[in-house]
Formats: structure tokens, sequence, C-alpha cells
């Protein structure tokens, strides 16, 4: 194996925009909130930056494609900008293409940004689609609501959990997330709900309702990353650094071969496997101090717990309605209010996840403050259950 | 032997319109259908279309066993064909996955179009050692409030002509052509424009159809009372057995016209009601079927012993007890492309389908062919030249699968609401096949509550989408839950 990525690289500065229904600002305007925060964070001027990197998913809505957007809406000095897209994991991919570049030597301070804007469209949802001239001539006329449905199927086949229940604990996923996002200034989304409404309310693909769907906003997030040892030259004292990035690809085996059951994530699985290895964690519930996980609906979040073995396989129902992921449980999991209520800006998520992380454990979470966490776990997956890209990236404090 | 009917299968989609539901939701306008509404009609899905149904009936002809090389021409007849500029067939023999080689004709006009397709089916029969396929559906719009709406159906029918094993021997045949215009419809136009009932009973059928009657019978030296079954559909209540009467044939030789459940079914319609026949036949049993239109046409066919061993798949009467009763008009209006449904923006959504794509892909796409390994068995869906095998992907070892008439097993689903779909909630989910193979594809012919994880599917072509800025539709395979007579599940 690798040597990997563990301690090699420190997190400078960060920055997120408010998320949500942002009818007032552009994409551009996003950027430059996000990025206005992480350098103010990292106390460095443009000039000091190597590289950059990108991540926009939708570019019929928002930002347009390629580099150019951001470099002229940061009016960056005329360095590197790469526009990376990975669906909804595109975030973490910008990170770990920056975190690599930095780790390398090739360049000592780098940016990841990402941002999106959804609400252009003219109606509620992702924009529809378009995937190339082939797929849509045999592929169903799919949304990513039925797509995750179908794992909710699936897990309750072959767990043979009672529907009632998976539906409560799903909708225990739910009402946790807006608990947690009302205390959060930042998210899209800020009332809490309760069970009752979660289960009554109007079904968009069976058997996920209205609030078993994360929100779908705008918003961009910004991280810039350099080595430990520049950070400490620039003044840093309590330093940040990443454990562990991992990323997984569906090959297809999933959604043609006969093996997959559609009870969980095949990728999720390995890149998690994967990272622990990188970041030495071998109890995973013992040493992870937090989560934030990729809940674009109720049911991933929950099939995510086992997928990340948090939770025993066949078990994350019970651990769900016994609260060991709300916010006062052994692993809180989106404290900020995940994609669920914090929201969903695609290209924007995986970098918002480690915003959240990285106040945590610096201890700047306010209201949310958990009580001492020391290692962070990130989990943005797109795509969709049966094939996708899966990212895992663990972060902590140096040392620990 | 002479050539005749070697195989033949049917098909009624599952919906079936109520026709006191039409005429009470138009009661307003026209009270004078309130009377005569009773029953239902046969109502296409809105993914089916001429191709379609007479894909579906020619399955129900062939079956999944069948050796279907022995086809060596393919006819297919409709007065509502889909692309006036393609061949509509040769889409009928991608979905059978006829070689390229057999060539394909479409055939159209009046409602004796089936019958004038029956004839050059059985001259082909006679110069080629090899079978026709014809294949006949029909799904005519109507205008709201219209008799015709309550009068016609959606529906197809298929034959098999051949020389070897034939189950209905072909014995007698007449034509008459004249320009009697009882209806027309121009071209670009949907709706049937009819002229006065009674002009059409008493100066066209009644001196129409009995002359190309007593000529079929002549040629097949038979007299009209050896007729054991007689097929005449029309619109025109009791003209089948005034029509016998006038001919000489006893009226307990005339069969009925599905009129009940199904209506009348176009240019299929005389071919449905023979599948029907065929269906219960006994040999020496002597059939004509005749129908008007544009002049009129009859032939003649004597059951022979090998009817005993034809079974069509499912069967009019199989069809027949499939049905499912719809009482929402504006569902049957929607459908017919005839209620202007608000979309939402996501019904604006692209469906343009790239020519050179579809092509390449045109086995798996119209075939529903998969790769199959010949290493490890794996079935892929598409097919790859690279195989999924985990850890050791094989290259190049894949070959041609069918899985059309295979069926499979539903691993996951959702039926969602969010999208526009013409038939909401859209259900679609994964489909695991006997034998291996999977495919995440869309279900049709469902109803919330009629799939859940496990339920037995079976595959039906279908219209896939529609791209209404240009024009085209493109098809695939659907799955739908296999279902026993009666609308149960298996």
């Amino acid at each position: 194996m690798a040597a990997g990525i563990k301690d090699k690289v420190a997190i400078l500065g960060m920055g997120c925009s408010k998320f949500g229904e942002r009818w007032d600002s552009s994409p551009e305007d996003l950027m430059v909130e996000a990025y206005n925060e992480a350098m103010r964070d990292a106390g460095i001027a443009p000039q000091q930056l190597d590289a950059a990197w990108f991540s926009t998913h939708m570019d019929d809505v928002g930002t347009g494609r390629g580099g150019t957007p951001m470099s002229i809406a940061l009016r960056l000095p005329n360095i590197g900008v790469t526009r990376v897209e990975n669906f909804c994991a595109g975030g973490s991919e910008a990170v770990r293409a920056a975190v690599y570049g930095v780790a390398s030597g090739a360049c000592d301070i780098a940016l990841a940004l990402g941002v999106e804007k959804l609400k252009d469209t003219g109606y509620g949802g992702l924009p529809v689609a378009t995937v190339g001239t082939y797929i849509p001539q045999w592929y169903p006329n799919a949304v990513a609501p039925a797509n995750f449905a179908q794992l909710a199927a699936a897990y309750q086949a072959k767990h043979r959990v009672d529907p009632q229940l998976l539906k409560r604990a799903i909708a225990h996923v739910s009402v946790k997330s807006h608990a947690n996002g009302a205390k959060n200034p930042k998210a899209h989304l800020r009332k809490e709900i309760t069970e009752e409404q979660c289960l009554k309310a109007p079904m968009i693909a069976r058997p996920l309702g209205l609030f078993d769907c994360c929100g779908v906003s705008d918003g961009a997030a910004a991280v810039i990353v350099t080595r430990p040892e520049i950070a400490r030259g620039l003044g840093k004292q309590d330093l940040i650094t990443f454990k562990a990035l991992q990323v997984a690809v569906s090959n297809g085996w999933e959604m043609q071969s006969n093996e997959w059951d559609g009870s969980y994530v095949h990728t999720t699985r390995i890149a998690a496997k994967k990272a622990y290895a990188e970041a030495g964690i071998t109890r995973p519930r013992e040493t992870v101090s937090m989560t934030e996980v990729h809940d674009c609906f109720s049911i991933t979040e929950l099939v995510t717990m086992e997928d990340l073995f948090l939770s025993a396989e066949g078990e994350a129902v019970r651990d769900v309605m016994d609260g060991v992921f709300d916010a006062d449980g052994e692993v809180p999991c989106q404290i900020d209010g995940g994609l669920k209520c914090f929201g969903h800006p695609i290209g924007a998520s995986g970098i918002r996840m480690l915003y959240e992380i990285y106040l945590q454990l610096l201890g700047r979470a306010g209201e949310r403050q958990l009580p001492n966490p020391r290692v962070g776990l990130t989990h943005n997956l797109g795509g969709q259950p049966s094939q996708n890209v899966c990212s895992v990236s663990i972060v902590g404090r140096l040392g620990a | 032997m002479r050539v005749g009917i070697v195989g033949y299968g049917g098909y009624v989609p599952r919906l079936r319109m109520s026709r006191k539901a039409v005429a009470q939701a138009n009661a307003w306008f026209a009270p004078q259908h309130l009377g005569r509404a009773k029953g239902t009609r046969s109502l296409a899905n809105w993914d089916e279309d001429s191709i379609t149904m007479a894909v579906a009936a020619s399955r129900d002809c062939l079956g999944a066993d069948r050796d279907r090389a022995a086809i060596r021409s393919v006819i297919l007849v409709s007065s509502t064909l889909p692309f006036a500029e393609r061949l509509n067939a040769g889409v009928v023999c991608a979905a059978l996955r006829l070689d390229e080689t057999v060539p394909a004709s479409d055939m159209t006009g009046a409602q004796t179009a089936a019958l004038a397709g029956l004839s050059q089916a059985l001259a082909q029969a006679q110069v080629t050692a090899g079978e026709v396929l014809l294949s006949a559906a029909d799904i005519r719009r109507t205008r709201a409030a219209s008799s015709s709406e309550l009068d016609y159906g959606d529906g197809a029918a298929a034959l098999l002509i051949g020389s070897r094993d034939v189950i209905a021997e072909h014995i007698g045949e007449a034509v008459h052509t004249a320009d009697f215009v009882d209806h027309f419809r121009m071209e670009g136009e949907n709706i049937d424009y009819h002229w006065e009932e009674r002009w059409v009973r008493d100066e066209g059928i009644a001196k129409l159809v009995p002359k190309v009657i007593a000529q079929a019978l002549s040629d097949a030296k038979l007299t009209p009372d050896q007729v054991d079954s007689f097929i005449f559909p029309s619109i025109f209540s009791k003209m089948d057995a005034q029509v016998a009467k006038h001919s000489g044939i006893r009226p307990e030789a005339v069969v009925g016209n599905l009129a009940e459940l199904v209506g009348d079914t176009g240019v299929a319609h005389g071919l449905l009601m023979l599948a029907g026949v065929l269906e219960t036949a006994k040999p020496g049993q002597v059939i004509l079927i005749a129908q008007f239109g544009s002049g009129a046409r009859a032939s003649v066919f004597r059951v022979t012993d090998a009817i005993a061993r034809f079974k069509p798949k499912t069967g009019v009467a199989g069809w027949l007890g499939r049905g499912v009763e719809e009482s929402s008009y504006t569902r049957f209006l929607a459908y017919k492309g005839q209620l202007d449904l608000e979309r939402g923006m996501r019904g604006e959504q692209d469906k343009k389908t790239a020519l050179t794509t579809a092509y390449r892909h045109r086995r798996a796409i119209l075939g529903l062919v998969a790769g199959r390994c010949t290493v490890t068995g794996q079935v892929h869906f598409p097919p790859s030249r690279l195989s999924y095998t985990q850890g050791a992907p094989a290259l190049d070892t894949q070959e041609p699968y069918p899985l059309a008439e295979r069926r499979g097993a539903v691993l996951s689903w959702s039926a969602e609401s969010l999208s526009y779909h013409p038939a909401p909630p859209n259900h679609y989910g994964q489909v695991d096949f006997d034998g291996g193979g999977r495919i995440l594809m869309e279900f049709t012919d469902v109803a919330p509550g009629d799939v859940d994880t496990g339920t037995r599917m079976e595959m039906v072509f279908r219209i896939k989408d529609r791209d209404e800025q240009r024009g085209f539709k493109r098809y695939f395979w659907k799955a739908t839950p296999v279902r026993a007579a009666a609308g149960s599940s298996e």
C-alpha cells in the first residue's frame, strides 16, 4: 500500500457561504463569499496561492465550464485553475487534487473551491441532467429520489425490516438533522420538525417523503491547504491535517451483475476500508469523533452508517433509533444539519462537510460545538447506489 | 398441401376504457351516447402504438421458443403507422431480432388492408420456403364525444403464413375494389371522417360484401351453409348477422366481434377475431373472413389436424382476461394526445435521439440483446468489450444473448412523483433476469401496489420517449409484472 497522505497536508484556512435559496446572489458572488472567508482565515494574500481546483457539477445552470469562471470571479493571479467534476463528490475531488498538489511539493499553497447555483432552473429538485447519447435510449428517466429509494426497498427486503419501522428510522435521521440545522446560522433549512411531520409528508419516491430528501441549495465552500511546516511558518498553531483521502468509483459491477443485492453502497465500503487503513484507524466507532456524510436522502445516511462500519450490518435501524448518531450520541452525524438542512449545492458539498469538521476540531462551532472532537470523517457520494463515485476523507488534529 | 396459417397471435392492451365513463363525461354535450354506452373499449397505454402492439401480437404468435430463422418476410399493416418515412416493419423486425436479410414492408390504406396483406403473404409463401409474418395493428384517434370514440378500440394481431404444419389451409379468396368512401382520413389528419351510416350499410356493405363472400366460397368450392365461422368486423350493430343472412351463412356461424370488451381495432380487427376463432377451432372447420373498405375482400380457410399442436403465448382469450377497467376519461384523452396536461418544467427536457448511436446499438436497444461472457457465463447489459468480472475483466468474450423472452424478478424499485411522467408515479427498478443479467429499467402497465421486491417480471417492447420537438419516437423494452388471466400477478 502507498504511504498515504496522513499528516502531510494541513488546512490553512476555510470559508463557506450561507447556503440556501440565494435569489440575491450569482455563483460568482457565492464564490467570493466563501473565498474571502477562507483567505481571511488563512491570513494570506492571493499572490501566495500557487494553484487552484474548482468544483462545479451542473454547467448548464450556474457557472459554466472550465477553470475561467472561478479565476475571473476571484480575480486570481493567473495561476492554474482546473475544473473537476465527479457528480456530487466533486467538492471532495477538488480538495484531493489540491492536497496532492501540495503534498507533492509541486505547489506550496493551493485553493479548492466548490460552488453550485441550483436555484436558477425555475423548479424544485435537481436540474434534469443530460448523460450522453446512448444511455437515454435505454436507461430509465430516473431521478435521484427514486434511485436512492431503491436502497430502502432492497435494504428492507434483505434485512426483513418492518416497513413502518424503517420509515420511522429514516424519519429519525431527518428529525435529528433538522434539530442540528436549526442551530447553524449558515444552514438552508433551520426549522425543527417532528417524526409525525416526516411520516405524513407527501410521497416523493416511495418510500421517501418530502422530509426524507435533502435541500437543493445555492452555495459555495473553499479550503486552502499547505504543508504543516509552511502553516507553522505562517503562524498557525492548532493544525488540522488530512489523515486519509480515498475515492472509490463503480465499474458497472453493481449495475450489471447479479451479485450486488442493492441494500448497501459497494464503493463506500471500499473507500471506507482504504481510508481507515490510510489513517491507521482500526476501531472506527471508537476513534471517529464525528461524521459528515452524504445524506442526500435519509435512507442513504442510514445505510451509510453500516457502510462506514459505524453500525454492524443490519443494525443501523436500531442504532439510529437509539440515538447513536444524534448530536448527543456516540458518533454525532451531520452536526451542521448535513445535506438535509445545511443544504446541497452539489459542487460545494464535499468542502462544506470538511468545513464543519474543521470548525468543530478548532472549537469554533458555536451553539452546536461538540465536546472535544479529535477525528472527523466526511463521506461524499456522487451518482446513485448502483453506480457512483464515493469519497471518504478523514481529518484530525495533527498528532491525533 | 397448400399454404395457409401456421401460427397466430393477438394483442389487446391492458386498459379497458369504460364507455359509461366516456359517455357520462360528455353527456352535457352529447347525451345521445348515454343509452348505448355499455362495456369497455381497449385503450393502449401511453407508451404503445401500432409498432409496439404489432410486436406484442407477433411475440404472442411466435412465443419464446419458435425458430424465428424460418421467417423470411415481414408485412406490417396499419392505418396508423407511426412513421410516414421510415420502415415501420423494420422496427418490428429489429424488436423480434430477425435476420437483417429478411425483407420487410409496410402496408396501409383501407380497412381491408390486413386482408390485402394476407393475400400478399400467402402469395409470398407459395414461392418461398420460409414463413411470412403478417402483423396488423391500429390505434386510431377519435374526436371527443363522437360515436367512434366509443366504437373503436386499440389492438393488434399476427399471423404466420407458411406451407409446413399448416393449421388453417387457405382455400379461397375474392376481392372487389371500388372507391366507395364510407370514411376517410387524409395524410396529416388524425381523425376519420364518416359518411352517413344508412348509405354505408345499404349501398356499400350490403351490396359489396356478399359479392366477395360468394366469389370466395365459389373459389373454395364451398356453399355458404358450410361456413362454420363467419368473421366480419363492423362498427354497425348487427351488420355481420345481416350480411350472413344475405349471403346464406348460418346465423350461428357469425363470430362475436369483441365489441363488448375491445371495440373495433380497425385494420387489425379481422385478424384479431380470426386469432380468437383459431384458439378454439376444430379440424375441418371452415372459416370465412371478410372486411369492407374501398371495396371488400374475403378469404376462406379450412382448419387442419395440426391446429391442436399450436398455442399462442397468451392468446386473445388470455388478453381479454387481463384487462383492467379504466374510468378516467381525462386519462383516455391524455393517452390519445388530446389533452394538454401541465407537465411542469421537468417535462421540458429535450428527448433528441442521436440516430448514429441508435443504429450502432440497435441490437441492444431494439432487440434487448445482452452480451454473455463465454468464459464466466456472466451476462452484460449493455454488452461491452470488457467484462465486469471483478478483478479479472475479460476482453472480447461476450456473445449475443437475447433477454426479451426471459423473465426476471425485481431486486429494487421505487415509484416517483417528482418528474413528469405520462402515467405517474413513474415505476422503475432493477430487474434480475433468470439465467443472469440485470437492467435498471422502467416498468409499464403498473399501478401503485402492483410491484414489490421479488415481483416476477416479463419484457414488453414500448415507446421509451417521444421527441415532440422533432416528431420522433424511440423504443426500448420495459418490464411488466407476469400476469395470469384476470389481472392477478404470477
